[in-house]
């Protein structure tokens, strides 16, 4: 073999060398880096700290289901006077909440009970909390994936 | 060039292709959960219906299957619900729009399964199995009787039977034959004229109708099919083969209708559907009175006094979370349907509210095409579909009814 051939094999071999190489890096990489699922975290505005759980386990699919919010002042006291709009929705889908969840009772220490939550699909939800307590409005979004 | 480096191409290039995916598709893990997850076998049980005690009532089930089938059920004494339902019809028949004493403006639903729904009816104007099976009996286009009809006709021919599951019959001495909030406006002068314990006593009876429908129909289940054997057949690791087995382009399909084509978002889990309302653009059928499909019946499911917040629920009211919290005002809710299960539909066309689309390659047509809504927004996206994918996708959609 001439070198020239040798240089062109030599050439292919390279080739197909990285393109084996990208593969691996390419199928083993994980996914787009998703979302932040944070479940607390400080309000648009920084007037509140918001921490958010599901009152009985992780929800599934199409349960209805609920959720407890916590709301503090940056400094950590208890906002005890606080109203909500929640909202969200599917940001790849386009679409709103399937059902419009409402906090139905103040359980203490800056606790409210959100009622009326459903994920209809599994993907990438948001949540989103308006909150008007004496110190002001101020909103916060949560991701969450199902 | 020496051995070593004629080896290494070898590798090389033999590792891009087992990488890249070449050679016989196989199902990848993701995928194989999302199927697991559509298998029958993944269902969960049957919840109990605590606004009906009579639910799970063997005798309540059996009156109600009596009454599902009895043509006296109706003004003209030839319509019963198995008329539009057909027993040997999945429970629908065959016709773009029901036809009871004449012809309604909606497709006929099959029941299968249909007792895990939140709300019923194409566009969810109903909270309850019971007190859905209320509205055809007074509907004008379906059985066209009144309410106090049915609680003379219940006490002439079940009188005994009724009275063994649910209560005394309440006094209906002297009652008009033929009175109800629905009837003809003599009809209703005659309602408006008794007095209320005399109407709160035939509404009950009425409700008890309802509730004795509702047990048989929780009886209705969805039977295995073709997908399922494979699909359990997938998830324990073996081979499907034999009357469990997809052919290639069924399996194309499959994998077309939880990748590609997305519809999996919506016909999703075990019964292929969210039991949610959506607007897919499906047209509407020239002639009929306008259709605004969820966004039309919001305030009439909340004000049903057969709701589940009215007085003829049983148990408490924490069982009405779906109509408490129900999407009220969303622009989404406009020309929005239920989602309607899958199982079975090869079998039953034609297909979408009104009967729109007279096979299903029609169907994939509308879905890849993806038109605007004649109101309100769409939620399907154009699909880029070759003739085989579309080929595909209808060849999957019927191994749900073999
Ligand atoms: C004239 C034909 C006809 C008769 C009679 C009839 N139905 Fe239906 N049924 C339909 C049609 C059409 C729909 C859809 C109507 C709509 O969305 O407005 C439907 C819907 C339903 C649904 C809702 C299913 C779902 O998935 O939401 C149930 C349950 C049902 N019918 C039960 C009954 C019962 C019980 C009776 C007897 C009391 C009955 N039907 C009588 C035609 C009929
Ligand atoms: C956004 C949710 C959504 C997606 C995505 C979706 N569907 Fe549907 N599907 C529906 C709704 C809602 C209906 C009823 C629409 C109507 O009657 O107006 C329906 C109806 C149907 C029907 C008719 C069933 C019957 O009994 O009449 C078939 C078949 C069907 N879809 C198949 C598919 C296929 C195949 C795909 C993917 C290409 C798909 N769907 C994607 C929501 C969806
Ligand atoms: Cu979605």
């Amino acid at each position: 073999m001439g070198s020239t051939g040798r240089m062109v094999v030599g050439a292919f071999g390279l080739v197909a060398l990285a393109i084996g190489f990208l593969a691996v890096v390419f199928l083993t990489a994980p996914a787009a880096p998703g979302p932040d699922l944070a479940r607390a975290k400080t309000s648009l505005k920084g007037l509140y700290s918001i921490a958010i759980a599901p009152e009985s386990g992780e929800p599934k699919q199409g349960d209805l289901h609920s959720w407890v919010v916590t709301v503090t002042t940056r400094q950590g006291a208890p906002v005890d006077n606080a109203s909500f709009t929640i909202g969200g929705g599917m940001p790849e889908h386009a679409h709103g909440l399937p059902t419009s969840p409402e906090a139905t009772s103040y359980l203490g220490d800056g606790r409210y009970r959100i009622e009326g939550m459903k994920f209809s699909m599994t993907g990438w939800w948001q949540l989103k909390f308006g909150i008007t307590a004496p110190a002001g409005a101020d909103e916060a979004t949560f991701n969450l994936v199902l | 060039m020496n051995r070593t480096s004629l080896r290494r191409l070898a590798m090389a290039v033999s590792l891009t292709a087992l990488l890249g995916g070449c050679g016989q598709p196989e199902f990848t893990d993701v995928e194989k959960r999302t199927i697991a997850l559509m298998s029958l076998s993944a269902l969960a049980p049957l919840p109990p219906d605590p606004t009906n005690r009579f639910a799970d009532d063997p005798g309540a089930a059996a009156l109600g299957a009596t009454l599902f089938f009895d043509t006296g059920m109706s003004r003209d004494g030839n319509v019963a619900c198995g008329t539009c339902h057909k027993i040997d019809r999945q429970f629908q028949d065959d016709l773009p729009r029901g036809i009871g004493v004449a012809e309604t403006n909606r497709r006929t639903m099959p029941l299968a399964g249909v007792a895990r729904d939140p709300f019923f009816f194409w566009d969810g104007r109903r909270d309850s199995l019971w007190s859905q099976a209320l509205v055809p009996l007074e509907n004008p286009l379906e059985h066209a009787g009144t309410r106090t009809s049915y609680a003379h006709y219940i006490k002439r021919r079940f009188g005994e039977r009724y009275e063994r599951i649910f209560r005394p019959l309440p006094d209906l001495t002297g009652l008009p034959a033929n009175a109800g909030p629905f009837g003809a406006p003599s009809e209703r002068a005659a309602w408006a004229a008794m007095t209320e314990k005399q109407r709160d006593g035939v509404d009950l009876v009425f409700a008890d109708i309802g509730k004795a429908m509702a047990a048989f129909e929780r009886s209705l289940v969805h039977m295995p099919t073709r997908f399922d054997r494979f699909a359990d057949a997938l998830a324990r690791g073996t081979a499907p083969a034999g009357d469990a087995a997809l052919s290639e382009e069924e399996e194309a399909g499959l994998r077309l209708f939880i990748g590609k084509a997305s519809c999996s978002t919506c016909h999703t889990g075990p019964r292929f559907t969210d039991n949610h309302f959506h607007n897919t653009g499906v047209p509407p059928v020239v002639g009929l009175p306008v259709d605004r499909g969820r966004i039309a019946v919001v305030d009439e499911v909340r004000a049903d006094p057969f709701n589940c917040l009215g007085k003829f629920r049983d148990g408490d009211e924490e069982a009405c979370g779906e109509l408490r919290f129900m999407q009220k005002s969303s622009p989404e809710l406009i020309r929005a349907y239920k989602t309607p299960s899958l199982r079975g539909v090869a079998g039953r066309a034609p297909y979408m509210h009104a009967g729109q689309f007279a096979t299903l390659e029609q169907v994939v047509d509308h879905y890849a095409k993806a038109a605007a809504s004649i109101e309100g927004e769409t939620e399907i996206h154009p699909l880029q579909l070759s003739d085989r994918e579309r080929a595909a996708l209808v060849a999957f959609l019927k191994t749900l009814s073999d």
